[in-house]
């Protein structure tokens, strides 16, 4: 597409044997990467990973080491920046100081030469809301309009994608839900191809139609928010998306249907369509959400995985839900969500209680238990995503 | 008692400290109106006529030297400024072979006394075969003034977001557009500062310029060579103009910049 004009829709991105090394490490190994056009797409993981140099890459402000990337099918890997059809929303904004807000939105149009570049600069300002503030200088808003107007600036552009580099990190929690519905909106009016940077879990699962979550310069895995959510490969996933109770232990018998797994004397059953290896010693989770709290042993049931009896070493109560940790004995911690559907706390802490989950609702992971034996759930996630994601619209629709 | 004196030391002392500033211009001044004939030391009553005639004593040696001195202020300025500009953002932005050994190398200029400075460049001038004149002067205040418009500039590249220059380019912009678009427009306070140092360096010196200029004239110059037989008052005319000129600037600039302080509080 000619950068004289307008991108009539969003396109394609595809990314071929990405990598990317600076002196001394590598940020990017063997990135294959294909973002289907009018889609949000977000790519998750912790900082360092590699996910902003993927964002730079596209953007053309890094040069891969080696690979090609082409946006709706032609190669731009070796254009410059300012020759591709692709437009940044920067983390810190970088909104030019010494010009009006109006001229920062017009500044794109004026170089592609696009006629009448005041007249869309404030159509785009008038989408963001903030077209009475078009002649006031950029450090005279707030952070919220500041990022609206970084958002106008790219989007006035019509870029085939757009790029955002984690543009809701400096905001404040309720700023941050309206801009995510907000973008959302704007995503889906102007049916752009959306790249999406965020460490936020959560502001991925709310957002983007398909996440990649990132580690280490690779992709661990990618799909619908829900999938990787409930079935997550690697214990990386399952801990950086919500949180998981993991368990190790050898497969001691397998059926046409599911495997069982030893886990510290306990049989715990994993559907086989669930699990990534089926022999061997295997690591296998549960959500916190799924499990259910007992006072007493449960009546065995061929449907349901039980443990036990472990002891509540703490209960915090969120409003929603209460989060229980409850020690098992040779087992370990266990992080247990519950909706707090009566008064006053299911178990208080020192009972001794037994935990059951679903057969259907565990996993098994991809990853090789030598290498990573037992992994703390991150216990700083206070409730788990989905619940926010609900939470989130129910309270958009009131406001 | 003890109240009464720290309400009064301070405006006192500051005070004194100002008079003693201001003495020396002052006088300047008063003396650019002496009606004096050749020595300008005894007051000999008040005339306009050096601000009249200020070029036609000494068939305006006096306004020759002080020409002299603003060609070589603004030639040297425009050069320095130019080169030192360049250096500062490649030294910033850029990583090359002997970096940090070229940023050492640029703070020499003002670390080393300014006789041996200007006598050095003499000596080389001479081994080299160029005959001192005002080439020679500006080259040699170029090359002082560069250290000075690399450090200052220097600072203000430092501070610069790279992330502004990545959206200019995201933006479609050539690297040509985003430097003359964004860069340079974000970069002008610092350059204009440097570009006022230089000048007023150049103008200011004498100890360097004495060393190379041959028999180039400067304002400096002249008023060291004519000191010894007294000062022709048309040289007060020049000083006190330079002054008054300097004071409007600065009057104008903070007037201008409080005005503007206003109208962004009203704004928001």
């Amino acid at each position: 597409m000619a950068v004289g004009a307008f991108a009539d829709r969003g396109a394609d991105l595809e990314l071929v044997g990405i990598e990317k090394r600076f002196p001394g490490f590598t940020a990017i190994e063997n990135l294959n990467l294909t973002i289907p056009a009018g889609s949000f797409f977000a790519l998750l993981g912790p900082s360092g990973c590699g996910k902003t140099t993927t964002l730079r890459l596209v953007a053309g402000l890094e040069e891969p080491t080696s690979g090609r990337i082409l946006i709706g099918g032609t190669d731009v890997t070796t254009q410059k920046s300012f020759q591709r059809p692709v437009n940044t929303v920067f983390q810190s904004y970088a909104l030019f100081p010494h010009m009006t807000v109006l001229e920062n939105v017009a500044f794109g149009l004026r170089r592609r030469k696009i006629a009448d570049p005041v007249a869309k600069a404030h159509e785009a300002l008038l989408l963001v809301e903030l077209d009475h503030l078009a002649h006031r200088k950029p450090q005279q808003l707030s952070g919220g309009q500041q990022q609206r107007v970084a958002l106008a600036r790219a989007i006035v552009n019509r870029p085939a994608l757009l790029l955002l580099d984690e543009p809701l990190g400096a905001l404040d929690l309720k700023l941050r839900r309206q801009m995510q519905l907000e973008l959302k909106t704007i995503q889906d009016e102007v049916g752009l191809t959306f790249l999406h940077v965020t460490h936020d879990q959560e502001e991925a699962m709310t957002m983007a139609d398909t996440i990649a979550v990132m580690n280490k310069g690779r992709i661990e895995q990618m799909g619908e928010p829900q999938q990787l959510y409930e079935l997550p490969r690697t214990a990386f996933v399952a801990n950086f998306l919500g949180q998981s109770n993991l368990f190790t232990g050898p497969v001691v018998s397998t059926t046409s249907t599911a495997i069982a797994v030893d886990v510290s004397g306990q049989k715990i059953v994993v559907p086989l369509e669930r699990a990534h290896r089926l022999s061997g010693e295997v690591t296998i989770g549960v959500r916190p959400e799924k499990l259910t709290l007992h006072a007493a042993a449960p009546t065995h049931d061929a449907g349901r995985n039980v443990m036990g009896p472990g002891k509540v070493i703490d209960v915090s109560f969120s409003g929603v839900s209460t989060q229980y940790l409850v020690a098992v004995p040779g087992v370990g911690t266990l992080v247990v969500f519950a909706q707090n559907m009566a008064f006053g706390p299911a178990a208080h802490v020192g009972a001794e209680v037994w935990l059951s989950w679903n057969v259907d609702h565990g996993f098994g992971l991809d990853d090789d238990p030598a290498d990573a034996p037992r992994f703390e759930a991150d216990l700083d996630t206070k409730t788990i995503a989905q619940q926010r994601r609900s939470s989130l619209l129910t309270e958009l629709e009131e406001a | 008692m003890k109240l009464s004196l720290g309400k009064w030391l301070l405006p006192v002392y500051s005070g004194l400290a100002l008079l003693f500033l201001m003495i020396p211009i002052g006088y300047t001044f008063v003396y650019s109106f002496n009606d004096s004939l050749k020595s300008n030391i005894t007051w000999q009553g008040f005339t306009f006529d050096k601000w009249l005639n200020v070029c036609n004593v000494q068939n305006g040696a006096v306004c020759q030297a002080f020409g002299n001195s603003l060609f070589i202020g603004a030639v040297a300025t425009v050069a320095a400024t130019t080169l030192g500009t360049m250096i500062a953002i490649a030294i910033v932005r850029y990583r090359f072979k002997f970096r940090s050994q070229t940023s050492l190398l640029l703070f020499l200029p003002m670390a080393t006394p300014e006789v041996v400075l200007g006598a050095g460049l003499a000596a080389q001038f001479l081994s080299v075969g160029v005959p001192k004149d005002m080439l020679t002067i500006i080259l040699a205040h170029t090359m002082f003034c560069i250290s000075f418009v690399v450090v200052t500039v220097k600072a203000r590249v430092a501070s610069l977001d790279p992330a502004l220059e990545e959206a200019g380019r995201d933006l479609y912009g050539s690297a040509a557009q985003v430097f003359a678009r964004i860069t340079f427009p974000l970069l002008l306070p610092g350059i204009l500062a440097a570009a006022l140092l230089s000048f007023a360096l150049s103008f200011d010196d004498f100890i360097i310029t004495n060393f190379n200029s041959g028999a180039v004239s400067t304002f400096p110059k002249y008023i060291y060579i004519s000191a010894a037989r007294g000062i022709p008052a048309e040289a007060n005319v020049l000083a006190s103009m330079v002054f008054i000129i300097a004071i409007i600037v600065v009057v104008t600039v903070q007037v201008s910049g409080a005005a503007k302080a206003r109208r962004l509080a009203k704004l928001s």
